[in-house]
């Protein structure tokens, strides 16, 4: 298979795959426990803890594990929501967000929050000077993604954050598609809050965390047992922290190394792309311009994505459209109707995520099976018609 | 080269097996459910094991795993919302009884799956009907009755194209239910024990006024219920609730009963009828479909179902201005507007339309 599509998910590093079988199967002692077996597997999480603080800049103390990047938004948005009922109950997202933050807030709706779901432009940038506009004495919360998972954008976290923190308002981002891809430092970016997922950087899936800044004070949104400072309840996933940890810090290491690798494959696929095939658009940012390095989304004009994803597939290439519904059908995306696609574009539209791992070689091979779909579906339309 | 076809599958037992047979039978299968409606609540969807909820997906996707076919779940919301819902609301507002099984075999099940299908390469569509499809000498396609008596479905296929014939597959149309059922079961597939969905697959619980209420978002408005002279005989609740040939929810007490005989949308009036009164025996109908034959010049001793679960009758059909007329031997009971009629010679299709 070559696979292109690691905006969904990335194929763990083999010592991360390693960590996490032998964490599995010697450490299995429940790292909550008095005994002190347990405190190898303690040891193990903290040192995980620590890693991650360092790969952001933070205090080993403001990483919370969690069991995903969905399960992190869900609580910084609840439980500040919650906390801050009394302030004010306006929130201040953006239209591009994942749905983890999108249906959160529609949640929230539902409970008497007012949401605000800012306008993007053509390339999907939130402009601050929207932000400022939507602000009102009585918002407590203003969460923007730093980066779009399906188009790329990369949004101005740090201007973005500062406009809030000067009118003492929460800011919370979504950084699963960010994390390890572009460098973070919690300080520079000012952000209160952080969500990050293990399996978009290497790591396992079924983890990942939130950063909590030392000052905020939020509740719980998973009660139960003390673990993780009796912030979040949960037996401790020795085995899943400790593999996200060591991606982490692998992919930390090799940051800049692994982007500019990667830019350079995307480039390339781009460029074949669009000179073998005609009547292609880029949507999103310009490729030079704030864009993650391994991202590309194209319109295929002409063509039912649909069908080039299943004729894709029967060769043995992975890409995606669109987000997946519960069903596993594709719907329009939201994101590219809100930098102004239409439907029929939207369904015409296929993301293509690469990583480190592709070659020159896949992408050539990718792209002469592509044309040829693309000619075929382009053929049959015009013959049914 | 062998060839490929796409099976709706709708996670019952009929498509699955139909998946089944033609693998055996050495196409490459391909295993499609089509995605029509909004995601509804899930419990909803549970409860009445409506066609394609999520739960119809979950089935589907199984027995494509167990009989070892790719699988996938294609979007087909926006044409089944154009011409299924649309065209269910708009009939019963103007006072007509839509058969929305119809609209979707010709619009989406065979023009867009098709289109789909085509695309990814295969060469047929192939669904689980109870339906043969046969070539004639004359060299055209139709349906023909299947060996399963009781749960023959030629009817609602009356209006698919000779293309969309050419291009689709019914293997499950020589077999009876039960040898189906059993089929199943040897195989193992999981929904050999599957109960058949009943009733139209987008209105679970079969309040078909309550869904066009929320469709259209205007409330029913009350009319008269009135008789042949004229007569106010009571009030109706809304003209979307009543059908022709109707009995029950009249609320007008009697000695002998009412039947429903026309619904007038302009007017607001539901007439009213004597039992006698609904019987006739001439029909016409337009939206012709003409299958076994490209046309009729001169008339033709047919057997005529006027709605699905009509055991059919002997009429003369003839082609005047444009519409079909068939002229029952025997009166027949309720002739609906909005319903099809179909037409049958030798235990095929000759032809169908809109009865008017």
């Amino acid at each position: 298979m070559i696979y292109l599509d690691n905006a969904a998910t990335t194929k763990p590093y083999d010592q991360v795959c390693d960590l996490v079988y032998n964490e599995m199967k010697n450490d299995y002692v429940n790292a909550s426990a008095v005994y002190d077996y347990a405190n190898h597997a303690k040891s193990v999480v903290d040192r995980a803890r620590r890693d991650i603080a360092q790969t952001i800049g933070a205090i080993t103390d403001e990483i919370y594990f969690t069991s995903c990047g969905s399960e992190s938004d869900n609580w910084a948005l609840k439980a500040v929501a919650e906390a801050y009922s009394n302030k004010g109950r306006h929130i201040i997202t953006s239209k591009i967000e994942h749905h983890a933050i999108l249906n959160t807030c529609q949640y929230l709706e539902s409970r008497g929050f007012e949401i605000t779901y800012l306008a993007v432009d053509k390339a999907g940038n939130v402009s601050s000077r929207d932000l400022l506009q939507a602000i009102r004495p009585d918002t407590i919360l203003i969460s923007i993604m730093m980066a779009n998972n399906e188009i790329g954008t990369i949004e101005p976290i740090a201007e973005l954050a500062k406009l809030a923190h000067e009118r003492g308002i929460l800011f919370h981002t979504d950084a699963v598609q960010a994390y390890d891809h572009i460098p973070i430092d919690v300080n520079e970016l000012g952000v209160d809050l952080m969500s990050v997922s293990g399996h978009k950087f290497r790591g396992p899936k079924g983890v990942g965390f939130l950063y909590i800044k030392r000052q905020v004070k939020i509740g719980s949104f998973i009660h139960g047992g003390a673990q993780e400072r009796q912030r979040r309840a949960g037996t401790v996933n020795v085995a899943g922290i400790a593999g996200m940890g060591l991606a982490a810090k692998m992919a930390h290491e090799s940051l800049d190394l692994v982007r500019d690798e990667t830019s350079k494959l995307r480039d390339y696929l781009a460029c074949k792309i669009l000179s073998t095939i005609d009547d292609v658009e880029l949507n999103g940012p310009g490729l030079k311009d704030n864009r993650l390095a391994n991202n590309l989304n194209v319109i295929f004009h002409g063509v039912r994505g649909e069908s080039l994803l299943i004729m894709a597939d029967r060769e043995g290439i992975a890409i995606s459209s669109g987000s997946a519904c519960a069903t596993g059908s594709l719907e329009p995306s939201h994101v590219l109707k809100a930098i102004g696609l239409s439907d029929d574009e939207a369904y015409s539209s296929i993301r293509l995520t690469v990583s480190e791992l592709n070659t020159y070689e896949e992408l050539d091979l990718a792209v002469s099976k592509l044309a040829k779909i693309v000619e075929d579906l382009r053929r049959i339309r015009r013959e049914r018609l | 080269m062998k060839k490929k076809v796409v099976v709706g599958m709708s996670g019952g037992v009929d498509s699955s097996v139909t998946a089944y047979l033609l693998k055996e039978a050495g196409y490459d299968v391909i295993g499609v459910t089509m995605e029509i409606w909004k995601d509804m609540d899930p419990a909803a969807q549970a409860l009445e094991g409506g066609c394609c909820g999520l739960s119809a997906v979950d089935d589907a996707r199984r027995v494509a795993d167990v009989i070892g076919i790719p699988y996938y779940v294609m979007n087909f919301k926006a044409d089944f919302q154009k011409h299924v819902i649309d065209y269910f609301v708009r009939e019963y507002q103007q006072g007509r009884t839509p058969n929305p099984c119809i609209a979707c075999n010709r619009y989406v099940k065979w023009e867009s799956l098709l289109d789909r299908a085509l695309e990814i390469g295969a060469d047929y569509v192939a669904t689980g009907h109870y339906a043969k499809i046969i070539q004639l000498p004359n060299g055209r396609y139709t349906v023909a009755n299947s060996e399963s008596i009781d749960k023959d479905q030629t009817y609602v296929l009356y209006n698919l194209t000779q293309d969309q014939l050419a291009h689709t597959l019914m293997p499950v149309g020589d077999y009876d239910k039960s040898q189906i059922r059993k089929i199943a079961e040897e195989v193992g597939l999981p929904v050999a024990h599957k109960h058949d969905s009943q009733d139209i697959c987008f209105v679970p619980d079969h309040d078909y006024a309550s869904f066009i209420e929320r469709e259209t978002g205007l409330k029913q408005k009350e009319g008269n219920f009135v008789d042949l002279e004229g007569n106010v005989l009571g009030r109706h609740k809304g003209i979307i609730h009543y059908t022709v040939g109707q009995r029950k929810g009249l609320g007008i007490a009697s000695t002998e009963p009412y039947f429903v005989k026309e619904v007038r949308p302009e007017s607001n009036e539901v007439l009213l009828v004597r039992s006698k009164d609904l019987f006739a025996d001439t029909l016409y109908c337009d939206d012709i479909n003409f299958m076994d034959r490209e046309t009729i010049t001169e008339p033709i001793r047919v057997l005529g179902k006027i709605r699905y679960s009509h055991k059919g009758a002997m009429c003369t059909l003839s082609l005047e201005n444009d519409r079909l007329k068939a002229v029952f031997d025997e009166p027949q009971r309720a002739f609906t507007k909005g319903q099809a009629a179909v037409f049958y010679e030798d235990g095929h299709i000759v032809a169908g339309g809109v009865i008017v």
